[in-house]
């Protein structure tokens, strides 16, 4: 296991670079003199100076990449031009919010989803089925910015039983985990549907029927452990994708995680920030996929790579 | 099987009897038909509903802000005075041709990408896989997100970020149908009558990995309208006054307590069509690729 974990770590490292890669070249993309843009209008020379020589504008193209790879594998992403504070420090102190709201809404997802699932496969062709799956293909298409922006309507604004934004009370995560949860849980139940309707047609839970083995037990016992590879991979794969979609969430509900800094630091041409956001994102993106890998193992001793 | 067989048949007896059947096919499958009339439904309405009313979208007119629906603005108007349906229409062109235009640029440079590199193999397929696995690893939005941040906003710019973020998809899918191509008898054919490699991509692992593409074109223009509007919310995408959805959802957020009803509209206007691409990808699939009906 420590070999395959191992292996899979290190195929993981190109594709690492190659969003590093494009991290750094974010920043060369903006038309015009970058320095200048990222001070802003007013700003003095001595300011745009300063900005060109902090970031290597006035270098080769090749010199600049080395340098920030270089900083990159010593963990430093620069200095925010907002606040003047080491970028990694302002990305970090904003890291458990988001996990906090991707977390929940992950386990929100799978339980929902996966009871949705096992409910439309049992009742398959009925009409709980059709809803369920109406259900699904809303849930895919609909913009989450909207469900979130409807629930503060209702819930905030209307109902006045929960804050419209904010972490400071402790309700306050309730809407946004609604909100992130929603695209989930719709992929979830699909995936568990067709997972648990395979398994369902299996001999051996026949046999497990014709033994006199009681529902509950045939569904949860024989049928949910063997469906569970494909059902697992989704839910992680929908952790990290979560993590992309807090940007949008964490917008509407003024959350202080990392998507929001992403969000304000753009507005601000705050591109150290910027930078660390996304890669953060990414990275974590990669290893939440390395880890879904890894489960597949966990979960059939049979997948060896 | 018998419809496995007759596809299998009809590809090899070139395109022209499998189109009508095809069509048949897809009005006679209820999603796909479902998807197709939401589709056409919103394409006319967008297309010919703005010329019929003969107001201008961007015109502002603050002694009307934020009325209530009436005969003369049956969605009322926004908080700058505009007629909401007027922009609802016109905002529909924007955001439905971003994302045809997305998703046709997408197919357009990852098709090919896809089908040479599966083709073909070696070392090739490894950096296109490589570079591909990179573009894969930004979660949702986010490498949209990241174009427009060093691109800047705009609707010229959002295509790009869009487009570019469509990519991946199909060279994944255009080089896992052309891995599994270039081991059928056909292509084998045509290496064995010394066709070059250039044109066995072009005549045969292109046309004959289109079902798949297409498939993922529908649900993939779904998403593109999803991402562009999401960057309009943020303020980061088509640029006010045009009457882009995504852009008027988040510019409705200043009137959420004085006028929240503004906030449903351009909202449900993106989840119906996304619906529709949505519903006619599942069609499509199930009418394109029976191996995989269910």
């Amino acid at each position: 296991m420590a070999r395959f974990l191992a292996r899979r770590l290190l195929v993981a490292i190109p594709t690492l670079f190659g969003v590093a890669t494009i991290v750094f070249f974010i920043v060369r993309l903006i038309p015009g003199d970058p320095a200048r843009v990222m001070a802003g209008e007013a700003a003095g020379d001595d300011v745009v100076d300063r900005i060109r020589a902090n970031f290597g504008f006035d270098q080769p193209l090749p010199v600049q990449y080395a340098r920030f790879i270089a900083n990159l594998l010593r963990g430093d992403l620069g200095r925010s031009i907002r606040t003047g504070d080491s970028a990694v420090n302002e990305i970090v102190q904003r890291l458990p919010h988001t996990i906090e709201l991707a977390v929940l809404a992950t386990v929100l997802g799978a339980l929902i989803g996966i009871t949705f699932g096992i409910v439309a496969a049992t009742n398959r062709g009925r009409p709980i089925d059709v809803l369920v799956s109406a259900l699904s293909v809303s849930g895919m298409s609909l913009p989450t910015y909207w469900l979130g922006l409807m629930l503060v309507i209702v819930f905030a604004v209307n109902l006045r039983w929960l804050p419209a934004a904010g972490a400071e009370d402790p309700r306050g995560v309730i809407l946004p985990t609604v909100t992130l949860a929603a695209l989930s849980t719709a992929l979830i139940a699909r995936m568990s549907r067709s997972a648990m309707l395979e398994v369902l047609g299996q001999e051996y839970v026949r046999t497990a029927r014709a033994k006199g083995v009681s529902g509950a037990r045939v569904l949860l016992g024989h049928c949910l452990p063997n469906a569970l590879l494909p059902i697992v991979t989704v839910i992680a794969l929908q952790f990290g994708a979560l993590l992309g979609g807090a940007v949008l969430t964490e917008t509407i509900f003024s959350w202080p995680g990392m998507g929001r800094l992403l969000v304000d630091s753009i507005f601000a041409r705050d591109y150290p920030v910027v930078q660390g956001c996304v890669l953060l994102f990414s990275v974590g993106f990669i290893l939440v996929n390395l880890l879904a890998d890894f489960l597949y193992a966990v979960v059939d001793p049979r997948i060896r790579y | 099987m018998a419809t496995l067989d007759s596809t299998m048949t009809a590809a090899a007896t070139r395109q022209s009897p499998r189109r009508a059947s095809l069509w048949r096919d897809m009005l006679r499958h209820p999603s796909a038909l479902a998807g197709l009339a939401i589709l056409v439904m919103l394409g006319l309405a967008c297309s010919f509903g703005p010329l019929l009313s003969g107001q201008d979208p961007t015109t502002q007119n603050l002694s009307e802000a934020l009325l209530p629906s009436s005969a003369k603005h049956p969605l009322g108007t926004d908080g700058l005075g505009r007629d909401e349906l007027v922009r609802l229409l016109y905002g529909g062109r924007y955001s439905m041709l971003l994302g045809l235009a997305a998703a046709a640029i997408g197919i357009g440079i990852g098709l090919p990408i896809g089908a040479i590199s599966g083709y073909y193999g070696g070392r090739l397929d490894l950096v296109v896989q490589a570079v591909n696995d990179v573009l894969l690893s930004f979660p949702g939005i986010l490498l949209a997100l990241s174009l427009v941040a060093g691109l800047g906003v705009g609707l010229q710019n959002v295509t790009i970020a869009v487009a570019i973020s469509s990519i991946p998809a199909f060279v994944r899918l255009a080089r896992a149908s052309a891995l599994s191509i270039r081991e059928l008898e056909y292509a084998r054919a045509a290496v064995a009558i010394g066709q070059t490699k250039p044109r066995i991509v072009l005549l045969h692992v292109i046309p004959n990995s289109l079902a798949p593409v297409i498939v993922q074109a529908s649900l993939q223009v779904g998403t593109a309208i999803l991402v562009a509007a999401g960057l309009g919310f943020l303020g980061l995408g088509v640029q006010p006054p045009t009457p882009e959805w995504g852009s008027m959802l988040g510019d409705s957020r200043n009137y959420i307590f004085r006028a929240p009803v503004l906030s449903t509209y351009p909202g449900l206007a993106i989840f119906v069509v996304v619906i529709g691409f949505n519903l006619l990808g599942d069609g499509l699939r199930d009418v394109l690729d029976p191996r995989l009906r269910r």
